[in-house]
């Protein structure tokens, strides 16, 4: 075990998987000789050399298109889009190839490849360097997706979605890349897709959140439990294929829930898992579920800290949810 | 190279024994005739659509033939004539054509949008240029894992404005990668003439930019197309990195069996092509050769036709897949909402509409 912090063991998993299997490249911008923006590839040139961390051109379209073909031929590629505002140019290939191409060939052609993106406000970042769009990957068939919250998650998760056989995307709270630290394995492991966490068990109300607005989740149950509220806070992990029977039985055991995720509310995800928890838990529902998220406007630059659903925002939830 | 009266420029000549021209050009055949036939189905209702390559076999089908069996290809859509010579079982492309159950991707994708991984063969979408990165990323690859093998990707006229080609040519000119870029130049982008495309004044210019060879070829030409593709799959191998082709040559038909052309060209704009038809200029050849006469063509068109009744006869007969044949392989393994839906779907009604 040793502390480390989101970048340092996301750093970790991509060394130990390199080391293990030869198929494993980096692609991306900025991701060799410096070792990305964040760092987080930071040695990885050094240890693997200029065709396994490679520096491309500045084209997202092109490192994804790319990595499409090196994943037919039956590499495992990795490539980083330095942040996640900056994936559009690569939806195309991303939802109308690497997500169809399993399908579209009879299984002939399996996509085996993660990509990892920086997501998330909170860092001065503006319109472009702080979105979570990870509702518009959720929607899309044959992807799957992934937001772990702390460095242990971080590790195992990624290096589970690399051995996974379908394609992931695997989201990096950035805001929380160096704050969130803890301590790390330094061997191998995994934590298996699709399996939430209780980040704190609670009798009266179930929130569910991922990366780092689980903090903010955890500050408001805190402050509710003074006032007698036990909040259960459920940290997804994995966004899609959720891991629907934790979050179920959660809410069957309070009766109530309240969704938290930083991205605009209109067709955000927690519209999905509320549709969900009402198909499947309806009749446990005690109150009408409430979603605390960012609003539907453009990420902001100046009032990003009041456009984020933080504490003081989910504190008046968590309590008008007991009311209901 | 390939004069039209059927006569070769020697100097040119890439060496085609008599054996190969034959093999061409029985796939050029078959592949015109199949092109005719699987048009006539789909105006008699019986498959959906066609997207053929009336007037371009030669440079289909000659690129196809340059290649090693060891190299991948990267189609657009537009070149079964290529897949049947790179191994595609008929039955396996007719049965795509009907969505049976038979068809290996169990009628996901529409007609002519069909997968063979045993013929290196990649796997057919309809979006513009995607193909052509991935075939960058393939070959590039291989080249990390020092295998000899080179990929030729198709595109179209069309594909060259799309940000794809500017990725593809970029990244493969930086790392170079061993890739044939193969341009189909017909003409046409459905019904947007080349003048619309680019104000280039040829397409394999675009090359230069990107530290790209281009090189501009005869695309009726079926010599010609072999040999230039030879040299270029031969750069590829020897570490020099990509080529761009441009093959001029002409879309005689519609864009697909969706398509009226008489509806943005004259019909005697395509006159001049019918004289320089890619397989009557082989035929000449072969003729003059003493390979071929009348009773072989008649004996060939006739092997075509029944093979192709054949196959379209057990296509047509085969049912639609199995309805849970949907969910497969969307994932490897079903999650719990698939599995979900599949059960929805197995236990509610049928759509009124027979498959």
């Amino acid at each position: 075990m040793s502390q480390m912090n989101m970048v340092q063991a996301i750093n970790d998993a991509l060394r130990l998987e390199m080391q293990r299997d030869p198929r494993v490249v980096i692609l991306g911008e900025d991701v060799g000789k410096v070792g990305g923006v964040f760092r987080v590839t930071a040695g990885l040139f050094d240890e693997f050399g200029d065709d396994r961390v490679i520096d491309t051109p500045l084209s997202e379209g092109g490192i994804i298109g790319a990595a499409v073909g090196m994943a037919l031929y039956g590499m495992v590629p990795v490539p980083e889009i330095q942040f996640s505002d900056f994936i559009f140019p690569a939806y195309d290939q991303i939802v109308s190839e690497l997500a169809k191409y399993r399908y579209r060939s009879g299984g002939e052609y399996p996509c085996n490849m993660v990509i990892r993106t920086p997501v998330g406000g909170g860092i001065r970042g503006g319109h472009y360097h702080s979105q979570h769009p990870e509702s518009l990957f959720i929607h899309v068939a044959g992807l799957k997706v992934v937001c772990p919250s702390n460095p242990y998650d971080a590790k195992g998760l990624l290096l589970a979605s690399i051995r996974d056989p379908d394609p992931v995307l695997f989201f990096e709270p950035k805001r929380i890349y160096r704050a969130a630290k803890g301590d790390v394995p330094e061997g191998d492991y995994t934590v298996p897709l699709s399996q939430a966490a209780i980040s704190r068990e609670g009798s009266d109300v179930t929130v569910l959140t991922y990366g780092a607005m689980l903090y903010e989740c955890l500050d408001a149950a805190e402050r509710v439990a003074e006032q007698g509220v036990q909040a259960e806070v459920i940290d997804l992990r994995t966004l899609w294929p959720v891991d629907i029977d934790t979050i179920v039985a959660s809410v069957k055991k309070t009766g109530r829930l309240v969704v938290v995720h930083e991205a605009p509310k209109t067709g955000g995800f927690a519209g999905e898992l509320i549709s969900l928890v009402c198909e499947k838990a309806f009749y446990h529902l005690q109150a009408a579920p409430v979603r605390v998220t960012g609003f539907d406007t453009p990420f902001p630059y100046t009032l990003e800290m009041e456009y984020l659903p933080l504490s003081h925002r989910i504190v008046p939830a968590l309590l008008g949810v007991m009311k209901g | 190279m390939l004069r039209e009266d059927g006569t070769l420029a020697p100097e040119y000549d890439p060496q085609l024994s008599t054996d190969e021209v034959l093999r061409i050009y029985r796939q050029m055949v078959q592949t015109r005739i199949i092109d005719e036939r699987l048009v006539t189905l789909q105006r008699q209702g019986r498959i959906g659509f066609h997207i053929g390559s009336l007037g371009e076999e030669a440079a289909i089908i000659g690129s196809a033939y340059a290649m090693r069996e060891e190299d991948w290809l990267f189609p657009c859509y537009r070149e079964f004539g290529a897949a049947l010579l790179r191994g595609l079982p008929l039955q396996r492309y007719i049965d795509n054509m009907f969505g049976n159950a038979n068809d290996p991707v169990k009628g996901r994708q529409m007609p002519d949008h069909y997968t063979c991984r045993e013929a290196h063969w990649g796997s057919v979408s309809s979006p513009i240029g995607t193909q052509m990165t991935q075939a960058v990323g393939f070959a590039w690859a291989a080249k990390i894992e020092k295998k000899q093998l080179a990929t030729l990707v198709y595109f179209g006229d069309g594909s060259t404005s799309s940000n794809e080609f500017h990725n593809a040519m970029n990244f493969a000119g930086v790392f170079r990668t061993p890739c044939v870029f193969f341009c189909r130049n017909n003409g046409w982008a459905i019904s947007v003439p080349v003048e619309r495309q680019t104000a280039s004044q040829t397409f394999a210019e675009k090359g230069i930019a990107y530290g790209v060879p281009g090189v501009r070829v005869d695309g009726n030409d079926l010599f010609a197309v072999v040999g230039v593709t030879r040299r270029a799959a031969e750069r590829c191998l020897a570490g020099e990195g990509p080529t761009l082709i441009e093959a001029l040559t002409y879309r005689m038909g519609g864009h697909s069996t969706s398509d009226d052309p008489n509806r943005y060209r004259a019909a005697d704009e395509v006159k001049p092509w019918v004289e320089r038809d890619p397989i009557e200029r082989v035929r000449r050849y072969l003729e003059l050769a003493g390979a071929w006469d009348g009773d072989r063509e008649e004996a060939l068109r006739e092997a075509v036709d029944q093979e192709f009744r054949e196959a379209v006869k057990l296509a047509e007969s085969t049912p639609a897949p199995e309805l849970s044949t949907l969910f497969d392989d969307v994932y490897r393994d079903l999650p719990w909402h698939l599995a979900e839906q599949r059960q929805e779907l197995l236990a509610g009604p049928r759509a009124p509409k027979a498959h």
